[in-house]
């Protein structure tokens, strides 16, 4: 049972240097995530999508507002909620084996149980024979196959994406994205999955929340009734391109707005 | 060449070399060909006899042993504290606000400035000569390491805290982990400027040291001892330099994947 409630949550940035204005990144909001769900953001560049994830990552706090995980306020950052994010964060110092043991350490798992945990994960992120290999000589998109392995490790309630495949080329991505929907069809998590590829907020989503250009708001949920196991072959169907173009439309707008 | 581009192992060792084989040729040029006169200038032979000599009859040996011991001791005192305090400073800003504006203040107090007053504080005795490199050493090695810590990568510490870790397992896992390669680069340099400061603190009061013979080789003229001690300084911190270099590469060897 986890369940994500957001209720009346905005953010409003400080102004850098004194006399500057302040920025709204976020417009009061509310968002209910049941258990297992897995919701998509899909919104403009700018429009605070990150702002949103930080939040309920604990690593900024509301300025209005409040946010609770199974009936508990959150307060800072905590295993409860892996985060993956943006940029690579994977630590330079430790190899695959140990970024993916991170978290079970500071448990203070046994090591044999730690070795265990890990390689479920490698096999499941495919990087089996680069237990050993450093970050620096991984590829970005295995450096964010490490990075999700990593926050599954944790076995957080719920699993937070912050465009984790932004900056992949559009075939690993889909690949990728095929291989984040098979763990979460496995594993059956909570998913936030932040994106500005509707492609990618479709084909993965029960439910795609779109937000406004900034300061940004909800303005639409659309729910994706496609049944799993989702083939990459839906993205051809009808109905999936009835969806696309209507999300186009939304966020067409948006772009607009956000570019002027 | 190629801009940013390392050279192999053999041609940097080759390049290296043909420096002081030019440095060297010019040296000879200027003491052989009397441009310089003999009096202020050894020839580069004269220096290495002489400086056999110093090793051979004249203990010299103890006068290096001395310094290389009041250069580490001086060190080792300075880094004891200062890497803590660094690193406290680096992750706490209420201690770097509280601590910073003095250290940067003091660091522009020329330790040798110090030797007079240390001489009437302390006497002339091993504490003066320590105390000289501590100086030397402590306040810069505090900034430096301060502003490593405080140039830790912010995503690794949110990434850590989103794993699990409290406030000192991410200094313990991340802060330090990260900075080490560059704590040790700053070790090494700070190094390097302890051995600026000791001979400095050996020309005045004292009684051994390498500094100490080339203040008596200055009475007496014998300006082949004082290039010879001049060299053999050079080398040793060469040595220690090399050393260092040696550990901080095989311990981080991570920091050096490009
Ligand atoms: N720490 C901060 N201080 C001040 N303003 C900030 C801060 N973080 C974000 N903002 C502002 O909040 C707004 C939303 O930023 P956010 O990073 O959430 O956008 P985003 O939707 O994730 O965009 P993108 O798709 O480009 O990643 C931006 O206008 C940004 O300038
Ligand atoms: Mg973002």
């Amino acid at each position: 049972m986890s369940r994500l409630s957001i209720r009346d949550v905005s953010k409003t940035f400080p102004g850098h240097r004194r006399n500057a204005p302040p920025t709204q990144a976020l417009l009061p909001i509310g968002l209910e995530v049941g258990d297992n769900d897995f919701i998509t953001v899909l919104g403009p560049s700018g429009c605070g999508k990150s702002t949103l994830l930080r939040l309920v990552a604990g690593l900024e706090t509301p300025t209005t507002g409040e946010i609770t995980l199974d009936g508990t306020k959150i307060v800072g950052a905590g295993a409860d909620r892996g985060v993956v994010f943006q940029s690579y964060t994977l630590f330079p110092w430790l190899n695959v084996r140990q970024n993916i043991c991170f978290g079970l350490r500071e448990k203070g798992m046994k090591l044999s149980e730690q070795r265990e945990i890990s390689d479920r994960f490698i096999a499941q992120v495919g990087l089996r024979g680069f237990e050993e290999h450093f970050p620096k000589q991984l590829s970005g998109g295995m450096q964010q196959r490490v990075a999700i392995a990593r926050a599954l490790a944790n076995d957080p309630k719920i699993l937070l994406l912050d465009e984790p495949f932004g900056a992949l080329d559009n075939q690993t991505r889909v690949l990728m994205q095929e291989l984040l929907l098979g763990i979460w069809e496995q594993a059956q998590k909570t998913v936030m999955f932040i994106t500005h590829d509707i492609d990618e907020a479709i084909f993965m989503a029960s439910r795609v929340v779109v937000f406004s250009a900034r300061p940004g708001r909800i303005k639409a949920e659309i729910e994706v009734g496609f049944p799993h196991p989702r083939h990459y072959t839906i993205k051809t169907s009808p109905e999936f391109m009835a969806l696309k173009a209507r999300l186009t439309e939304e966020i067409r707008v948006e772009a607009i707005a956000a570019a002027h | 060449m190629k801009l940013l581009v390392p050279v192999r192992r053999e041609n940097r060792i080759v390049l290296g070399v043909a420096f002081f084989i030019v440095f060297v040729a010019l040296w000879s040029f200027l003491s052989l060909s009397g441009a310089v006169p003999r009096h202020f200038l050894a020839t580069p032979w004269q220096t290495l006899v002489s400086g056999w000599d110093l090793f051979a009859t004249q203990g010299f040996t103890h006068d290096v042993g001395m310094t290389i011991w009041r250069v580490v001791g001086g060190f080792v005192l300075a880094a004891v504290i200062a890497v803590p305090l660094g690193i406290a400073m680096g992750v706490y800003k209420p201690i770097e606000a509280f601590f910073e504006p003095f250290v940067s203040f003091a660091r522009y107090l020329p330790a040798s400035a110090f030797i007079p007053l240390l001489i009437l504080w302390v006497g002339i005795g091993e504490a003066q000569k320590l105390t000289v490199i501590f100086i030397g050493c402590f306040f810069q090695l505090t900034l430096m390491i301060t502003m490593i810590v405080s140039g830790t990568r912010r995503d690794l510490v949110e990434a850590a805290y989103t794993l699990g870790c409290s406030d000192t397992g991410v200094i313990r896992r991340v802060v330090l982990p990260g900075a080490a390669p560059e704590i040790a680069e700053a070790l090494r340099q700070v190094l390097g400027l302890g051995w600026t400061y000791i001979i400095v603190a050996e020309l005045i009061g004292a009684s051994s040291g390498i500094g100490h013979m080339i203040t008596d080789s200055q009475a007496l003229m014998a300006t082949d001892h004082i290039i010879a001690g001049i060299v053999v300084i050079g080398l040793v911190g060469l040595l220690s330099d090399l050393a260092f270099k040696r550990v901080n590469q095989h311990l981080f060897s991570w920091s050096l994947l490009r």
